[in-house]
């Protein structure tokens, strides 16, 4: 093996306090990246939580709607127009809408209703870690997350509330159903949801279509499309899309976290850098005794990317620590910090390009020396 | 004496910018023939480091020629100057450059490891010029753990383990006492009896004269002279050296 990596290794780890500083850096940056990515990820989950869960081929939605909880309503007429149309199976209503909800304490919390039949499998609570569905079917029943527990005052099934002044008992308790607006959802029948919603028994938020088994979905969305005027047709990868747009994009939220995310990349850049820098400086009569007894500029490289990479490698893992620690802290909380297997991958080429850039202002300072300096002392 | 394995003709360099600029060497030549220990004598701001620098492919001469074997330094690039050097020529320095980091063996293995030679085969040659210069069972010793004279026979070992035609040192004994003065002219004296190798050492210490086959003095950047004939003491020298 090349004494090259003997030599970085040996350069970093001679001057411990420097190493500590190097490593600091990384990790700082690295987990400020994860914490912006993994947010950033967990919002784009949870504004198309409601989409990605719900089993549609097809979304009839209000024309001009821009993500699944700025819903107006929806004739009836538009569903039948929806059933007339060849290759529709069935046109399922969803409302939704915002209601209050009092604990018996007398607290009050706004609540994000979302009602549907409690026999279709449209849109209905999942991860269900108490009670079953089949009691939403109970009059008064509804579903709530655990992650909202304080919110709501109630933390077990057969807790009661009032929700829009009338009395609801919770059945069902699901985890990790988290709106990204904070406003806790409440799942329960379609006919509760139009009560709690004060909407009219002929209205809907959202008709969500199947069609026949062997029918084309993209035909049967352009033959709704053609049919129904007052209403827009979308397959769930539209909607997905249109409602990651605005959240992400039209309200600047995702710039935001983008912006926080490359920041932090700039700092630990920037830290590494410096340290690397510094460390290279320190070194400097041995870089220039190495170019003087006949080193190719490769090899001095070589040297100082090694360094780099050793740096990448230990504030990598110390960060991942960090990383699945904060996972961990904020899985059950409103706005949880999202780690994949990909952003992982993804966070470690990061830190690898980070450390690199870093190595190259070392580099430039290097390949700059006077192999002559090696008379001078 | 054999064919020269460097030689500068007519260099002339030009150190510094705008005012500070000055001439350094005036019009130099001087020539490192095989099998022969050279001294480069001259008082302080002489040119005999600009000299060395410029012999050693450090610097190439602002007119005039510098040859290392058969290679003319003219216009070489950068990365062309390191290969010549890491080709032809082995440094040994007045404060050794040893890296602190790194064992006596692993110090002398760098110069074949800048080569690409890192096989088990390069460790043997390494283990070999530590054994030449006394030094074996100091292998595996970090540099702080060896006196001065030994870190600068760690350094000859560095310089001779790439085999180059010329060995260049620069006050190789300014930093040691009389009698480690002497092992490592010794030394160096003795890889000077090689025909196909030149030394060549950069000294203000008149008791290593006795080594050395020719001494060239250098003045305010110019060969002022040469003398021959010393090395009837060198075989004294040497021989009070045991070797």
């Amino acid at each position: 093996m090349s004494l090259a990596y003997k030599l970085a290794f040996r350069n970093l780890f001679h001057d411990r306090l420097r190493l500590i500083a190097t490593v600091i850096g990384i990790v700082f940056s690295i987990v400020l990246v994860t914490i912006q990515l993994g947010l950033y990820v967990s919002f784009q989950r949870m504004v198309t939580v409601m989409i990605d869960h719900t089993k549609a081929d097809l979304w009839i939605v209000p024309r001009g709607s821009k993500f699944f909880e700025d819903s107006a309503l929806l004739d009836e007429h538009e569903r039948f127009r929806a059933l007339s149309v060849d290759g529709v199976a069935e046109a399922v209503p969803v409302v939704i809408g915002f209601a209050s909800w009092r604990a018996p304490s007398g607290g009050t919390a706004p609540v994000f209703i979302i009602g549907s039949d409690t026999r279709d499998e449209g849109l209905r609570p999942w991860n269900l870690i108490a009670g079953s569905l089949e009691s939403l079917a109970v009059p008064g029943a509804v579903a709530i997350d655990r992650s909202y527990f304080d919110r709501l005052e109630a933390s077990r099934i057969g807790e009661r509330a009032e929700i829009s002044d009338q009395r609801v008992e919770v059945v069902a308790i699901t985890s990790g159903i988290r709106s990204f607006t904070t406003t806790p959802y409440v799942f329960t029948s379609l006919d509760r949801a139009r009560s709690f919603t004060g909407t009219a028994a002929n209205k809907g938020s959202y008709f969500l279509v199947r069609v026949l088994q062997g029918a084309n979905v993209t035909d049967v969305r352009d033959r709704m499309r053609a049919r129904l005027t007052n209403a827009e047709v979308l397959t769930p990868d539209e909607f997905r899309r249109r409602s990651t747009n605005f959240w992400l994009f039209g309200t600047g939220a995702g710039a935001a976290l983008f912006t926080g995310a490359v920041l932090a990349m700039i700092v630990g850049t920037a830290i590494v850098a410096q340290t690397l820098y510094s460390s290279t400086k320190d070194h400097l009569h041995e870089f220039a005794t190495l170019r003087a007894i006949g080193s190719s500029g490769a090899y001095i490289h070589k040297v100082i990317i090694i360094q780099a990479l050793l740096s990448a490698a230990i504030g990598f893992c110390i960060a991942a620590g960090f990383g699945w620690l904060v996972v961990k802290i904020t899985a059950d909380t409103a706005l949880p910090v999202v780690m994949t297997l990909p952003m992982t991958a993804i966070l470690l080429l990061l830190t690898v390009v980070m450390c690199v850039l870093s190595a190259a202002l070392a580099i430039v300072k290097v390949m700059r020396i006077d192999p002559v300096i090696v008379f001078t002392r | 004496m054999t064919a020269p394995v460097i030689e500068a003709i007519d260099a002339v360099m030009f150190l510094g910018r705008g005012a500070s600029r000055f001439e350094a060497l005036k019009s130099v030549s001087v020539a490192i023939a095989g099998g022969e220990l050279t001294l480069l004598m001259g008082p302080s701001g002489s040119g005999k480091t600009t000299l060395l620098s410029m012999l050693g492919c450090m610097l190439t001469p602002s007119s005039g020629t510098v040859r290392v074997r058969d290679h003319s330094t003219a216009g070489a690039k950068p990365e062309e100057l390191a290969k010549l050097r890491r080709d032809h020529i082995g440094f040994v320095f007045q404060s050794y450059h040893l890296f602190p980091t790194l064992t006596a063996i692993d110090n002398v293995r760098l110069a074949l490891d800048v080569r690409s030679e890192n096989s088990e085969q390069a460790k043997q040659k390494a283990s070999d010029a530590l054994a030449m210069v006394g030094l074996a069972h100091k292998a595996k010793s970090y540099p702080r753990e060896l006196s001065s004279g030994q870190q600068q026979r760690v350094a000859i070992a560095r310089a001779v383990i790439g085999n180059p035609s010329t060995i260049l040192a620069d006050e190789p004994t300014a930093a040691l006492d009389a009698e480690n003065g002497r092992i490592v002219m010794s030394m160096l004296a003795r890889i000077a009896q090689d025909p196909t190798r030149g030394v060549l050492v950069v000294t203000h210490d008149p008791r290593i004269v006795p080594f050395a086959d020719r001494v060239v003095y250098i003045e305010d950047g110019r060969i002022v002279g040469e003398e021959r004939g010393v090395a009837d003491f060198k075989h004294e020298a040497m021989q009070s050296q045991g070797s």
